[in-house]
Parts: structure tokens; sequence; C-alpha cells
């Protein structure tokens, strides 16, 4: 970033080592209901169901999954766009699991969030500088030299020009749009952003320009990621830590270099085998998983990845597996399955030999 | 890593006459601002049962040059010019009753989004089976028949149930399938896949492009694979045609293209894609600024406004020149500088950035 940046370092309220962020057995059940003039419950759909996490200050971490594993939902109960049904989740130490609309207030400003389709999530009847200023004047926040200033500034800051500050989102290519996002969602110097699909909808070279504008903006202001994406490449460039999500539960969580290059979890394996890679000498080993994700509404009982898994036994369907460490894993390698891969082999070479 | 070249890119390109043959085609619509030059004097050839992929951003021009090739454009607004032979026969110019007898014969398309690619009004059998009645003359016994064939041999379970199925019974990828069973039903000679791919997670991915890889296999059909995705096309191409601003900058085997890349605009492309195994603390380089207006293309070489290597032309004919794809046959490429300036400017600039 070539100006200088008048966003306040973050100074998270807590101490060294504990997490910005700490979630405990989070859970959203979406109720079915059915039947006629009385509506009843008849069903859940099993959404979000025990996930636990942790967002360390200045720490982007990744959530990766199929769609309809549950990581979308699990980014709106943190910034609690939803209510969860049960669990806890703390913000600097503060419960906001059930926090009332008036106690969300301060910590709504240090939340943010960056949506995936840059088209719809920018009001088209505001121009850009009303929509950057919003959250300032929904919060009664005055900066100094001016709201207008501020977000000349924060334009600057995500590589857009200050002068577009009266243009409207439609006079914006996809790409600027979300830049547009992403200054919308720095205008309170916020502590933790939780960015769902940031890039999933923008051409490759644009892509990379947004990942990299993030990037820089985490290094320089020490900004939290919570990171969600289905694309395991851009997660691993972006994120120190990476969780993979099945059905609505982390079924393996490790630091980037672990998860990538000695996976526990076979559904790690199959995810990671099935990314197609820019070289005809890819010759990984693929794993063909049949069949589609089951429906959510009545998960497999046990461990949920044993209707598609290839080494399930009849202790995965009577037995759910705990996320714990498993043995020669690194610490904070977690991995939830009772008969893991082998941690040698590495399912992505280390280095690829020049050729 | 062995540099074993795989059976099938040996026969890449030296197949004898092609299916598909275009040569020179523009595809021009008159709008009100002006008149768009989607496609610009592009030429491309598909060999029977093989793949070629087609590259580039939002609005490079890969979709409109496949409707033109399926005569799916609006005649009123549009102006082709130029030849597209299938199978000796000209296409351009061709009565719309001439086109119906082919498309879903002779060649047929998978689109993106089966969603709304398939009528949601409709059984799933019926609409694989209108194709077949259409084109054969069959009664409605044996159009079921063959939907239930076409389903099996797509791999959905259940077909003789399924076949009565509704699009919104089915889920992403089992719709996806559905609509590759419509585009196959009578076994057409060249299938244009438009990103049939990228509205499905990773796995899904994997399973259809094997699909689509065995079933080309099996019937010899060619494929015509649109995408954006440099590694979809690793996977399942032979050849891969690289679009910018309605033309193509390069051409190639897969293994010429990616392993040995010519034109910096598709070494923007490869360089601002995140692999499993680069290095992570190496930003992601992106290509500079955005694609430019059909209506209003810059001087000479299109690529020009965002091409870093403009100042190594020598005679810098970047602005006034537009360069030819050369050589005509094989591995060519549409830049101004020297091949062995190209060759120098991948080895030590670009090739160390990529993983």
């Amino acid at each position: 970033m070539s100006n200088e940046l008048t966003l306040k370092p973050a100074s998270p309220a807590v101490g060294p080592g504990d997490p910005l962020l700490s979630i405990t057995g989070l859970k959203k059940h979406f109720p079915v209901m059915d039947g006629f003039l009385f509506k009843r419950q008849v069903g859940a759909v099993h959404a979000v169901d025990g996930v636990d996490l942790e967002v360390f200050p200045s720490e982007s971490v990744g959530l990766v999954g199929e769609s309809g594993c549950g990581k979308s939902t699990t980014g709106r109960l943190v910034t609690r766009l939803l209510e969860p049904t049960g669990g806890e989740i703390r913000y600097a130490g503060q419960d906001i699991t059930h926090a009332s609309r008036k106690e969300l207030a301060p910590i709504r400003s240090e939340i943010q969030m960056i949506f995936q389709d840059p088209y719809s999530s920018l009001n088209p009847r505001h121009t850009v500088g009303s929509i950057i200023g919003a959250p300032m004047e929904i919060n009664g926040i005055n900066p100094k030299g001016g709201v207008q200033r501020r977000v000349q500034e924060l334009l600057e800051t995500v590589g857009l020009n200050p002068e577009h500050y009266n243009r409207f989102p439609h006079e914006f290519s996809g790409g600027q749009r979300q830049r547009i996002g992403v200054a919308r969602a720095l205008s309170l110097s916020p502590k933790l952003i939780v960015a769902d699909e940031p890039v999933s909808a923008l051409d490759v070279s644009i892509q990379a320009q947004v990942v990299n504008l993030l990037q820089e903006l985490q290094r320089e202001l020490g900004i939290a990621f919570l990171f969600i994406a289905h694309d395991l490449s851009v997660v691993r460039h972006f994120s120190q830590r990476v969780a993979v999500m099945y059905l609505g539960k982390i079924v393996e969580i490790a630091d980037r270099k672990s998860l990538y290059e000695s996976p526990r979890h076979p559904y790690t394996h199959a995810l990671l085998s099935a990314v197609p890679e820019a070289d005809p000498d890819d010759d990984r080993e693929r794993i063909r998983l049949t069949g589609d994700v089951p429906s959510p509404l009545n998960p497999p009982s046990g461990c949920r990845f044993r209707t598609r898994c290839w080494k399930a036994q009849e202790k995965c369907a009577s037995e759910e597996p705990p996320l714990v460490q498993l043995s020669g894993n690194a610490a904070g390698h977690l991995t939830a399955c009772h008969f893991p891969e082998d941690a040698a082999p590495a399912a992505v070479p280390a280095q690829r030999a020049e050729v | 890593m062995t540099t074993q070249a795989k059976p099938e890119e040996v026969s890449a390109g030296s197949g004898g006459t092609p299916f598909l043959s275009v040569r020179d085609l523009s595809v021009r619509f008159s709008t009100e601002d002006g008149v768009v030059r989607a496609v610009d004097n592009l030429s491309f050839d598909v060999a029977p049962g093989s793949t070629l992929g087609i590259v580039g951003e939002s609005g490079s021009g890969k979709s409109v040059t496949n409707l033109a090739v399926l005569g799916l454009h609006n005649p009123d607004r549009t102006e082709i010019t130029g030849s597209i032979k299938l199978d000796g026969q000209e296409l351009v110019g061709a009565s719309n009753r001439e086109l119906e007898k082919l498309r879903g014969r002779k060649m047929s398309m998978i689109f993106q989004d089966p969603l709304t690619a398939l009528s949601p009004f409709h059984t799933i059998g019926r609409q694989i089976g209108e194709t077949y009645r259409k084109h054969t003359g069959a009664s409605k016994k044996e159009a079921r028949d063959r939907a239930i064939e076409m389903l099996t041999r797509v791999g959905i379970p259940q077909p003789t149930s399924r076949v009565d199925d509704y699009p919104h019974q089915f889920s992403g990828g089992m719709r996806q399938r559905a609509m590759i069973a419509m585009s196959l039903v009578c076994d057409p000679k060249l299938v244009i896949a438009d990103e049939p791919t990228t509205a499905l997670d990773v796995t899904v991915q994997a399973q259809i492009l094997d699909l689509l890889k065995d079933l080309q296999q099996e019937m010899g059909t060619a494929i015509i694979l649109i995408t954006h995705d440099l590694g979809v096309v690793a996977r399942t191409a032979q050849d891969i045609m690289v679009m910018y601003a309605g033309r193509a900058v390069e051409r190639g085997t897969v293994r010429e293209v990616l392993k040995a890349p010519q034109h910096p605009y598709t070494w923007g492309l490869l360089s601002s894609m995140p692999s499993l195994t680069g290095d992570v603390n190496v930003p992601l380089k992106p290509v500079r600024g955005t694609p430019p207006s059909l209506i209003n293309l810059p001087s000479g070489c299109p690529f020009h406004p965002r091409c870093d290597f403009r100042e190594e032309v020598i005679g810098g004919g970047c602005t006034s020149e537009r360069p030819p794809l050369s050589p005509a046959t094989g591995h060519a490429a549409a830049c101004h500088l020297k091949q062995v300036q190209r060759q120098d400017i991948f080895i030590d600039q670009i090739k160390p950035r990529l993983g």
C-alpha cells in the first residue's frame, strides 16, 4: 500500500496467547416445518453440529469443505447474523452466543464480513462513498477530517481511485466491486474479518489481485481472518491454519504445512487429490469419491463420512470419532477418524522436481 | 518427475482431417453503444476424438465462439463472417433447418448451470428423450428406454425410477450428469462443454471430468472444453487455445502451453493461480488492470495495456501493429517478442515463480 495507513494497528483486549475468537460445540439446526394450518417441526437441518474452533489475533484460519458442509453457516454464526442453537461463541473472552443487539453493538464494529458475490452485496442505488461510509454513520463515528476523507483513504488503501467516491457500483468491474466490499469491511478498523468465499466469483487474474490485497491488509493491519472458501489452493495460500469441514463438523484441523503435506483424514486426502493442478505431469494418485454428500436432515450415525469412505468398518457406524491429536502428528493437528491414513506419504509432494 | 508423454498426447494434433475447422471467424454484435467485436479472426481445428481446451477470462469470447458453431446467435443482431466447417459442411450462413438437423445429432452442448439449462416442468427422462425422438423418430416408449440407458451410462443410481424425476429432485452433480446424458443421447461426434464443472465442488468436478473422459474414449467424441481453470484443462484436454479479447493469443498441446508458455498473458494466468505446492510466502503475481472493452479495443496488440514486457520488444510495435499467431501450425503465440526473448523471459522470470 502506497499511502500512509491511518488505521490503528489491532490491539485486542486479549492477553498474548489467548484466542480472539473461540467457538466450542457450536450448533445450528434449522427447523423443518410441515402441516396445514398448525405448523409443527418435523425435523431439523443439522447445518452446523458441534464445531470447536479458535482464531488468534492476526491469524488467518481457513475453513474448507464442499457446498452444504456448513462453512458459510459457521461464518454467519460468528458474526451473529444467525442465532446459534447450541454451544458457545466467545469474542475476546466475552460470551456473545446469545448477546442482544445492544450488547453486540460495540462488538459488531470489530467483527466485519466480506461477502461472496460483489454484485448482490452492494446496494446499486447508493454511491460508493455512502456504501463505505455507512458503517461509520451507523456507529456514530466521526473520524478526523470527516467521513469523506476517511472513505477516500480507504479507497486508496484497497487500490481504487479516491476520486471515484461519487460513482455507483455498476460503474465498477467485479474485482473493483470486491475491493469496495473490502473497504467497507475495513471502515471500522475491525480485528476480525469473516470472508465468505471472497474471491470465488472472480476471474483468475483478478482473484490473485484481491488475494494479494487481503494478504497485505492482514500483514500490515494485523487483522485476524476467518477465510471461508472451497478452493484449497487459495486457502493454502492465504491461511496459516486450515480446518476441513464435512457435514456440519470439523474432520481435520492443522497448520497448513501439516494439513497439506501429511493429511490424516481420508476426506482431506480425497479433497486434495481432486484439486486439478495446471501441470501435465501431475500424476498424483486420484481418489474417486462416489456419490454425493448425505442429507444434513438425517446425517449418518457415527462418523459422517463413512458412507463415502473406502476404509469404513463397523466401528465407524456405531461410534463417532473424536477430534484428537493422533500419534505422529504435529501439535495442533487434530483429526476425527478411527482409521486414519498413514502419516508418512504426502498427498501433495513437498516440492516438485524440476523437469 | 519423469517426462514420459502419456499415449493420448502423442496422437494430439497429428490426426488427419479435423472434424471441426474454424477459419477467420469473426462475430460482431451491434449494440446501442457501438459494435462489440466479440470474436475477431479466430481459427482453430478439432480432430475427431480429441479434446480442445479453450481458456480465457470472462468476456474473452470463448462462449461466443461456440455459440456461433452451434448457430445459436440471433441473426438479426449478429454479424458472423469467416468459415466454420463441421465434417466438411459449412455452418456459417446455413439455414436454421439445416442447423436443427445437426444440433443434438452431430454436435451438442453441455451448459454451465444445469439448473437453468434444464426445464423445471418436464421430467429428466422426457428432456433426454426429446432430442432422441426428434432426430430418430422413435416412439415415446423407445425414447424412455433410451433415456434410462443414457442415465445408466452416466452413472445415475436407480435409473429406472430416477428417469421420472424432475430436475429439482437431483443434486448438482447428478443434474450435470443428466445434462451430459442429454447431450450424448444421439451419439454426437462433437460435444461443446461450456464450463461444465464451474458450479460444482472439487470432488464432484473430478467425477464429472472422469466421466467425460471415459465416455469420450468409449464413443470417440471430439470435445471442446471451455473453462477458465487451467487445472481442469491439464487434466482433460490434449490441446489448448488461450483466448484474450476475442482472439487466440496462444495455441499448442497441453504440455507445450503449460510447460513452456510463450505469451505474456499465459504467463500472467499461470502465475496468478496459487498451487498446492508453491511457496506460500511469495505473493501471487496477477495480470495488472482489467480486460479491455470489446467495443473500443486497444490499438495494436490488445494485451499491451496490461503487458509487463512491452519495453523489451525491439522496434516497439505493440501499440501500432497487431501480432499474428505464428507459426501457422504447432505451438504458436501472438506476440511481438522474439521467440528467443520469450524463452529467456520464461525461464529467468516466470518459471521460478511457479510452484
